[in-house]
């Protein structure tokens, strides 16, 4: 299982708030919630995204809230993987449950530049830059969790 | 202590740090934001019960009294759900309060209780001597339907509480020094452990206030040792049988810090994180054109004393908006009984009806582009209160009122 495409980059801590305001919570449609995914800090980010392309983020992202639209709206959007140094534990916790694969990082996280060619092998953990030539390696996604991401989603890893 | 309480729940004489875990749960809690998502997971789930209709509660605190149709319709999907499936602590507007002020009052959480909430502020039970932490939606789901979920056990870190609190510090100035001090990412997937000799000064509101914001620093879940503070809070309002836990003499630790409270000054945390703490020899002229006092982390009875103290016989500085939100409807009623909501008219300053509302950005004061905001609140992300070009200052009740007054950001004792 691997994925592939063009590289979002953040910084430390990118919360919950701007990964998807509040002020859009009231609807549970990730669709609609896509279209505002990250506004608050990449205004251009839903124009922009395609399908298939990675989030690359460092220390604690996800930080904050514990709304599932948030990595729900980032998944919504088109983004295939999500790469940081940390994530925050509700954020790592609910990107799993809902089939958003994300991976930790330090190297990756560091040596990653917007705009980059990235490919990830979910099995052996390998990201590799096809802009830059390098390769990083990540940690590799055990079986029952390629389960739940090939399956979209805990709830339906267990039907 | 947290390890002890998971091993209970899992049926095991003892767990460690990294160990998965699959614990029975004593409450299950969503609001009118995460539940709608909860509530789609678990009818595609094809599940048709809950596990425990009196361990399920939902609230209506986020967007509620709704705040436009679309929060109507999520409020409306959860009172459908919890008629249908007859769960008893379903909180409406009328009697809801802001679910981490109201689920203590209502005595719904008890000492050694492992709880989950789809509200990264669920860790505020922890004052209580509970496991209680903060899940998505899905993981509400699954509890809903099994009571039980699983987890990985946390390693800890202590702080030994010591000394008592000067005239004009507050639990507020506490948990924002320490998370000005080991970072908003400091605890990351770890437990924070209060006990000492001084938390026997720190009421029962003060923990609440201080386990409330454990998630700001990244931690899994904060937690209070028990004592006669918890036992004389819960004594008339849990009817069940609970079971206390003690952190073992030699408990490890990944790091052990002491606070002595004789050291704490009001503290104010900056845009745009919990960790930019500043005291006041740090802050110069901040003007402002809002406070918000109230939220999950200080709209308690305590809370509106202290605002109450500073603002009686004032007003507040012209141009500035002045919000109070008592959070539960029981401080709202004791807030009245004791001529606190009057104080704050003549003050000059609005009260509300209890709501999340603006310390999410949903409702009830929201701010313009460039306007800034001190809040007795959690959160100082960007756009956290509105605009993205808007600030948020965290701070007590104390210095919110006092920042009403002046104006800008002003210390308690300059009032």
């Amino acid at each position: 299982m691997k994925a592939r495409g063009k590289v979002h980059k953040y910084g430390d801590n990118v919360d919950t708030d701007v990964i998807i305001p509040a002020r859009y919570l009231n609807t549970a449609d990730m669709q609609e919630l896509a279209k505002h995914c990250m506004e608050d800090i990449d205004i251009d980010f839903a124009k922009n995204v395609q399908q298939g392309d990675i989030m690359v983020g460092e220390a604690n992202f996800g930080c904050g809230s514990s709304r599932e639209h948030a990595p729900a709206a980032i998944k919504a959007s088109g983004i295939s993987c999500v790469i940081a140094k940390t994530f925050a534990r509700i954020f790592y916790r609910n990107a799993i449950n809902i089939g958003l694969p994300i991976i930790e990082c330090d190297e990756a996280a560091e040596k990653i530049s917007a705009g980059d060619d990235v490919e990830i092998d979910f099995e052996t953990g390998v990201i590799t830059n096809h802009t830059k030539g390098e390769s990083y390696q990540g940690q590799s996604f055990p079986e029952f969790l390629i389960n739940i991401i090939n399956s979209n989603g805990l709830l339906n890893s267990l039907k | 202590m947290t390890q002890k309480i998971l091993a209970a729940h899992a049926g095991l004489d003892s767990v460690k740090a990294g160990q998965l875990i699959m614990a029975d749960l004593d409450l299950v809690l969503g609001n009118d934001v995460t539940s709608p998502v909860a509530i789609n997971e678990f009818n595609k789930a094809g599940f048709d019960s809950i596990f425990d209709k009196e361990k399920v509660t939902m609230v209506m605190d986020h967007f509620a009294p709704n705040k436009d149709i679309k929060a109507a319709g999520q409020c409306k999907q959860c009172r459908d759900f919890c008629g249908k499936y007859d769960i008893t602590n379903f909180f409406d507007v009328g009697d809801m309060g802001i679910e981490h002020a109201l689920l203590p009052e209502k005595g719904l959480v008890a000492p050694g209780d492992c709880v989950i909430g789809a509200d990264s502020h669920t860790c505020t039970y922890g004052a209580l001597g509970a496991f209680s932490t903060g899940i998505g939606s899905t993981d509400m789901c699954a509890g809903m339907a099994k009571g039980k979920t699983w987890f990985k056990v946390p390693s800890a870190i202590k702080f030994n509480i010591v000394g008592k609190l000067p005239k004009f510090s507050a639990a507020k100035d506490v948990i924002l020094h320490i998370i000005g001090m080991i970072g908003v990412d400091g605890a990351l997937y770890k437990s924070m452990e209060f006990s000492g000799e001084g938390l026997v000064n720190l009421s029962m509101e003060d923990r609440l206030c201080m386990a409330n914001m454990a998630i700001e620093a990244g931690a899994k879940n904060g937690i209070f040792a028990v004592d006669s503070v918890t036992l004389d809070y819960i004594k008339d309002k849990v009817n069940r049988d609970y079971k206390i836990f003690e952190a073992d003499e030699d408990a490890e630790y990944d790091a052990e810090y002491t606070i002595d409270l004789s050291t704490i000054k009001p503290t104010v945390a900056f845009p745009h994180l919990p960790e930019n703490t500043k005291t006041f020899d740090e802050i110069g002229d901040v003007v402002i054109d809002q406070v918000v006092i109230g939220s999950c982390t200080n709209g308690r009875i305590e809370d509106l004393r202290c605002a109450a103290e500073i603002l009686n016989g004032k007003h507040i500085a012209k141009n500035v908006r002045c919000i109070v939100i008592p959070a539960t409807q029981k401080v709202y009623m004791q807030a009245m009984k004791e001529g606190l909501l009057e104080t704050f008219i003549n003050a000059g300053c609005a009260v509300s009806t209890p709501t999340c509302g603006p310390c999410l950005g949903g409702h009830m004061g929201i701010l313009a582009k460039g306007e800034r905001a001190v809040a007795t609140t959690n959160r100082n992300f960007v756009g956290r209160m509105g605009h993205p070009e808007s600030e948020v200052y965290l701070a007590s009740p104390y210095v919110a009122a006092a920042s009403a007054v002046a104006g800008k950001i002003a210390q308690p004792s300059e009032i």
